[in-house]
């Protein structure tokens, strides 16, 4: 009976021993190689602190009027160029500017960087059934993993510091690029590639000419939400060490102060809103040839 | 007049399952279509097709859905490849051809017009018809004088920034058409191009075609369902049963010699007096004592001259020269349909001045 209720596991000192060994064998790997690989990410930590100095020293009236340009050329609308106007003058108002500033600075090197492994990967899945039976459970692990988890050996490989925070931020925040990648090009009406056969396209030239741009409101979607998910990382990333809105809000945490956490966990929603809104409206207009109404 | 043979497809097989290669023994010992289906789940849609598409004429292929036509003119420029057997090209194999060279091809000989047009939704109307030439890699100064040549060709001036989905269907296939015949190629294959448009934008459709053949003379390949189209529009009509040639002939072959009972009833419900041509069922004596009559008049239009000169027998001329003769009896029996119980023998018309050109 006992057999059946007490469940016939491995017993203490074995799991013990494994454990010591993954641990041991982890431990000795990052002492051998970490070097090599902190080594190989220093250009990426080169440009982030140049980019995250870059916005802070900038005077804050430029910073507005390049937020203010971007929401006009992404949305085309005076009301979201308004709000982000008047979003980015009240967190500046409420002393989270500087801050906020590396928040920015992490959020765009993370997006440019999941986008241009991402979308590579997208069309590969797109080519290759076995590719993407190879990806998909990968892009399911990244997505349902507790972040927690990886960043463990993160943190062990490359130590505390922005790098590791950017890397803990990019598998968190690529699986939708991928996975919005691969599905756009997929759907591209099979019809109008064998058209383009007929009239004896290359591989490229349908890639770039016809799936590509056809799929572009959905890769546009994927790049939404990955920007989405990178920020909602600001926080845990900040727990590794990066600079930003989330470091307050984790001091905000630990010492129970209400409206520290509430401004700087809304500035975070206010920038959120803004590129959400920008490249939603943005994508929508790469639809203009679908739409009969507005295609003048 | 004999013209040059253009395409040829030779004893071709095209099986759609998981090993077509063995299947191809079975069908030719003579497993039929539906034995293979049932038997051995593959699909047998082309069955020793032999077919010889003549230089600058439209020879229309006509079936039912099912009957293959689609995986037919697919194999002409290899969007599909063949299980078995040989497609020539002005004498050259197309299946030796490797992948550069069927690019090449593609781009330069045979270009296709699509049934539900399969324009590119992200390009307007200017950008849709260049698109052929763009491939084939033309400089920018004739592309574009070219596509404003062949927008006006086919009267979408005005539309030059529209995009597909702004346009009704008919000026879709006209873009279509316009794509296709802009990239110059000898060769126009076209996929049941009208059969998504309705009957009065058909018939328009076509008149622009005939239009386009007579100043453009180009090799078309024409896929379609409909047999009014296939009269009106071929110089040859293929008709396709099951995979299975069933007869090659011209319009007048297929009225009034249908090679099966299948064709036969194909052909009962048309308007033979409008269809059939004098010429085709005259008798080759020139004694007759009425009036001259082309032999490309239709017996409707010969039974009216008829009438009104109060005559019952004419001459049929062509090019000016009396070739034969027509009675007010031989005509009005080819008007009947062919007899129920013997369809190869159409109600005894007079069939010794048949016209074999096409």
């Amino acid at each position: 009976m006992e057999f059946l209720v007490e469940f016939p596991s491995m017993g203490s000192q074995d799991l013990r021993d494994l454990k010591k060994f993954i641990d041991l064998s982890f431990r000795n790997f990052s002492r051998e190689y970490g070097g090599g690989i902190e080594a190989f990410f220093e250009p990426l930590l080169l440009f982030l602190v140049w980019f995250e100095k870059l916005l802070i020293s900038a005077p804050w009236p430029i910073i507005i009027i390049v937020v203010s340009c971007l929401a006009w050329a992404g949305s085309k609308s005076m009301l979201t160029v308004l709000g982000a106007v008047l979003s980015f003058l009240v967190i500046g108002y409420l002393g989270m500017w500087r801050d906020t500033m590396s928040t920015l600075a992490i959020i765009s090197v993370a997006t440019f960087l999941c986008i241009a492994i991402g979308l590579p990967l997208g069309v590969l899945m797109a080519r290759s059934n076995r590719m993407q039976s190879l990806v998909t459970p990968i892009l399911d692990i990244m997505q349902t993993i507790p972040s927690f988890v990886y960043l463990i050996p993160v943190v062990m490989l490359l130590g505390i510091g922005k790098v590791p925070g950017l890397i803990a931020v990019c598998i968190y925040a690529i699986p939708p690029i991928v996975r919005l990648t691969n599905l756009g090009l997929r759907l591209v009406n099979k019809e109008v590639l064998e058209a383009a056969d007929a009239f004896g396209a290359t591989d490229l030239q349908k890639l770039f000419g016809i799936q590509i741009p056809l799929a572009l409101p959905t890769i546009f979607a994927g790049i939404n939400q990955t920007i989405m998910m990178s920020l909602a990382m600001v926080v845990i990333a900040a727990m590794i060490g990066v600079q930003g809105l989330g470091q307050p809000v984790l001091r905000a945490i630990s010492n129970q102060y209400l409206a520290l956490g509430l401004m700087n966990g809304l500035a975070i929603v206010a920038i959120a809103i803004i590129f959400d809104r920008i490249s939603q409206k943005f994508g929508r207009r790469l639809q203009k040839h679908s739409d009969m109404n507005n295609a003048n | 007049m004999q013209t040059k043979i253009k395409v040829e497809l030779k004893s071709l097989y095209k099986i759609f399952g998981a090993k077509p290669d063995e299947m191809i023994s079975r069908v030719k010992l003579g497993a039929s279509k539906a034995q293979l289906l049932e038997n051995y789940g593959h699909v047998l849609a082309l069955n020793n097709i032999n077919l010889s598409i003549y230089s600058q004429k439209i020879h229309v292929v006509m079936g039912l859905s099912g009957s293959g036509k689609s995986t037919l003119i697919r194999h002409i420029n290899r969007l599909i490849e063949p299980t078995s057997g040989s497609i020539l090209f002005d004498d050259n194999d197309i299946l030796g051809m490797n992948s550069i060279e069927l690019r090449k091809f593609r781009r330069f000989k045979a270009s296709m017009v699509f049934q539900n047009f399969s324009l590119l939704p992200h390009r307007t109307v200017e950008q849709n018809i260049s698109y052929g030439m763009l491939i084939q890699g033309l400089e920018s100064d004739k592309l574009n004088r070219d596509t404003a040549k062949w927008i006006k060709r086919v009267d979408l001036t005005g539309f030059e920034k529209y995009y597909p989905v702004q346009l009704s269907g008919g000026m879709q296939q006209r873009v279509g058409i316009a794509r296709a015949l802009a990239t110059d190629s000898q060769v126009l294959l076209m996929d049941e191009p009208f059969s998504a448009l309705d009957p009065l934008i058909r018939k328009d459709m076509q008149d622009v075609l005939l239009g386009l053949q007579r100043e453009l003379s180009k090799t078309i390949v024409f896929i379609t369902h409909d047999l009014d189209e296939a009269l009106r529009l071929g110089d040859a009509i293929t008709i396709l049963k099951d995979g299975r040639i069933v007869q090659t002939g011209s319009s007048q072959d297929i009225i009034l010699q249908p090679a099966d009972r299948y064709v036969a009833e194909f052909t009962k419900d048309i308007n033979r007096g409008r269809m059939i041509k004098i010429g085709s069922i005259m008798d080759k004596k020139r004694d007759a004592a009425g009036p001259e009559l082309d032999k490309n008049l239709s017996i409707d239009q010969a039974l009216q001259i008829i009438d009104r000169e109060g005559v019952s027998e004419a001459s049929v001329s062509s090019k000016k020269n009396i070739i034969g003769t027509v009675t007010l009896s031989s005509m009005i029996r080819a008007l009947g349909k062919p007899s129920e119980n013997n369809p190869l023998d159409p109600s005894g018309a007079n069939f010794v001045g048949y016209d074999k050109e096409p």
